[in-house]
């Protein structure tokens, strides 16, 4: 409780200082709109009704989940195909690097949040199971000239020791999306350590401390209160547990970031509409991206969650960045 | 920044589309998906309507013709490719409207042809040969619905949209009158037609590429008599969207084809058997 009211005050100043710092300097960046959006949150919600923003339109905080569950829900079936066909697959590389930088090791549990169609998940038990591959190849190289006192104590380790076994959680709101992701699970045929459950970030369904790593690639950028997102997320984790974002960023340079608009703008709903029969999803889509949070001030909200050693990676010019915090 | 100026831009219009009479098109139940988001969109010219760039309405004609080419069955980019393409063709359509008495009254009264406007009964009572009858004949042969026509999204003039759904909801009536079945070698013969009496490019390209579709047998009828007759009639028939067919239901069928200037077929088609598969 005093933990949200000193959050709430917090907001306020920072809201309050950033307003002087946007009059003072008449600098307009992104960001503002975000600082405008938060800053006319404050206000609307003094006024009664809270609204907030659906891609460039303005809703009420209460149809934000409703129309983002709509949204999922038509472009589920193409999900995949739409990724790699507005990426041009670069998608693969920046949660292969989500993963290489996470690098867990055999034993560790995973969240996934708004995990969708499971593919940071795949790329996480897939991992381990290369890490435990490599870790066997390292004993047996080791193993080739033993004395019989290291053959002894590995024997009783074995028959001791249980593997510690990793597992991975998929979370999502949408069951279309989980829907989908369970079938790529079946037809790759990764079924242990597995498990899709709905839920809302916002809310999770979990106890304290129960995860080793949490991840959201994608997915912040559609709920509502991030901030509710943040702190669910520091609940979960357990001490020295990792927080882990991948999300579409602010870029910094400024022909990178018109060639940018341009493709997002003229392209991809032309190419939502022509794969998936869907304009609107994918406006939504680009619009999304532009109302979140810049790089520096999502990483100030993950502090604000609680996190320590919170830092980012511009992947791609900054188009992606990947948020990285710890809870200790 | 770029996203202030569009912000700014959607503003503006916003504002001048207050003004702006409300689209006569949505009456009938919506089929697409994302109808909830069209009804939100403070932009649009009508109801389903969706602003394009030029260069946005250039990559969807060159994407939904590759597709609608690889998938036939896509008849939502068949009708992208026609909305993106057409709008001279509109123009042209539009100014013969207006010309003519009865299609002036279309574009006043705007008339939409949905189930849940149609009286199929009274059509089924209506004596063998009268038109209305022939169409609920067609309906009923082909296992089609007039209701599963796609919304006009991307006409960015709100009349012409309307052209453009007439001219989408009059296909069916074209079959009627020109006794074409819905299976490939029918489809194509009406796409001649209506290539040559609209004018509409996308019929230009069905009817050239269409044909690439068709089974050997049907390729020889379609060269030797289905095809010169098509394109003959198009070409001196009364423009199909001048015609008010909703207050013609109990007109004879051959009095119909007189008074557009239409010849009856030269040969009848076989009606499609189950699939469309077994025509491939």
């Amino acid at each position: 409780m005093a933990a949200s009211i000193k959050l709430f005050a917090r907001r306020i100043l920072r809201d309050f200082s950033r307003n002087v710092y946007v009059s003072a300097s008449g600098v307009s960046t992104g960001s503002t709109h975000c600082r405008a959006a938060q800053s006319c949150r404050c206000l609307s919600h003094e006024a009664g009704d809270r609204s907030t923003h659906f891609g460039f339109e303005t809703v009420l905080e209460e149809e934000k989940a409703k129309k983002v569950y709509q949204v999922f829900e038509n472009v589920a079936q193409k999900y995949d195909v739409m990724n790699d066909a507005m990426s041009l697959g670069i998608h693969r590389l920046w949660k292969d690097v989500l993963l290489h930088a996470m690098n867990p090791q055999p034993g560790a549990r995973l969240l996934d949040v708004a995990g969708g169609t499971g593919d940071i998940a795949f790329r996480f038990l897939e991992y381990i199971k290369s890490q435990e591959e490599k870790m066997r190849r390292r004993e047996a190289r080791a193993m080739q000239t033993p004395s019989w006192q290291e053959i002894s104590t590995k024997y009783s380790e074995e028959q001791g020791a249980e593997p510690q076994e990793s597992r991975a959680v998929v979370c999502d709101i949408n069951k279309e999306m989980l829907k989908v992701g369970k079938q790529k699970g079946d037809s790759m045929g990764i079924t242990s350590g597995l498990s899709w459950v709905v839920g809302d970030a916002e809310e999770l369904p979990f106890g304290d401390d129960e995860f080793d790593i949490y991840t959201i690639a994608f997915g912040i950028r559609n709920v509502t209160h991030i901030e509710q997102a943040l702190q669910e997320a520091q609940r979960v984790l357990k001490p020295g547990g990792r927080f882990m974002c991948l999300e579409f960023s602010k870029v910094s340079n400024p022909i990178l970031s018109k060639i940018y608009d341009t493709y997002s703008f003229q392209v991809i709903p032309v190419l939502g509409e022509v794969i998936a029969g869907d304009w609107k999803s994918y406006q939504y889509l680009v619009e999304s991206i532009r109302r979140f949070p810049d790089q520096g001030d999502f990483q100030t909200m993950i502090e604000d969650a609680g996190f320590y050693c919170v830092n980012y990676h511009n992947l791609t010019g900054g188009i992606v960045a990947l948020h990285s915090g710890f809870k200790l | 920044m770029w996203p202030t100026s569009v912000r700014r831009l959607f503003c503006l219009y916003q504002r001048r589309c207050k003004f702006l009479p409300a689209g006569p098109c949505s009456k009938g139940p919506h089929r697409s998906s994302s109808s909830d988001f069209s009804q939100t969109t403070h932009d649009a010219l009508y109801p389903g309507h969706i602003p394009t760039t030029l260069l946005q309405k250039s990559l969807l004609a060159v994407g939904s013709g590759v597709t609608a080419l690889q998938n036939p069955y896509r008849h939502d980019m068949v009708a992208v490719l026609g909305e993106t393409t057409g709008h001279l063709a509109l123009v042209q359509l539009r100014e013969s409207m207006r010309n003519d008495p009865e299609g002036f009254s279309i574009l006043m009264e705007r008339p939409r042809i949905r189930l849940s406007t149609l009286d199929l009964n009274k059509m089924s009572l209506m004596p063998d040969g009268s038109f209305g009858r022939e169409y609920l004949c067609f309906l009923d042969d082909n296992h089609v619905t007039p209701d599963s026509r796609a919304d006009v999204k991307f006409v960015d003039d709100e009349e012409l949209a309307y052209v453009m759904q007439r001219y989408r909801e009059v296909h069916d009536f074209l079959h009627t009158l020109l006794g074409m079945p819905t299976n490939m070698l029918g489809e194509v013969a009406v796409k001649i037609f209506e290539a040559a009496n609209t004018g509409l490019p996308m019929c230009v390209l069905g009817a050239v590429l269409g044909p690439l579709r068709l089974k050997t047998s049907h390729l020889q009828t379609l060269f030797k008599t289905l095809g010169p007759w098509a394109l003959q009639n198009g070409r001196k028939a009364r423009c199909v969207l001048n015609v008010f067919y909703e207050r013609r239901w109990e007109q004879n069928v051959e009095e119909l084809r007189e008074e557009l200037n239409i010849d009856p077929p030269p040969v009848t088609v076989a009606k499609r058997s189950t699939h469309r598969a077994a025509e491939h």
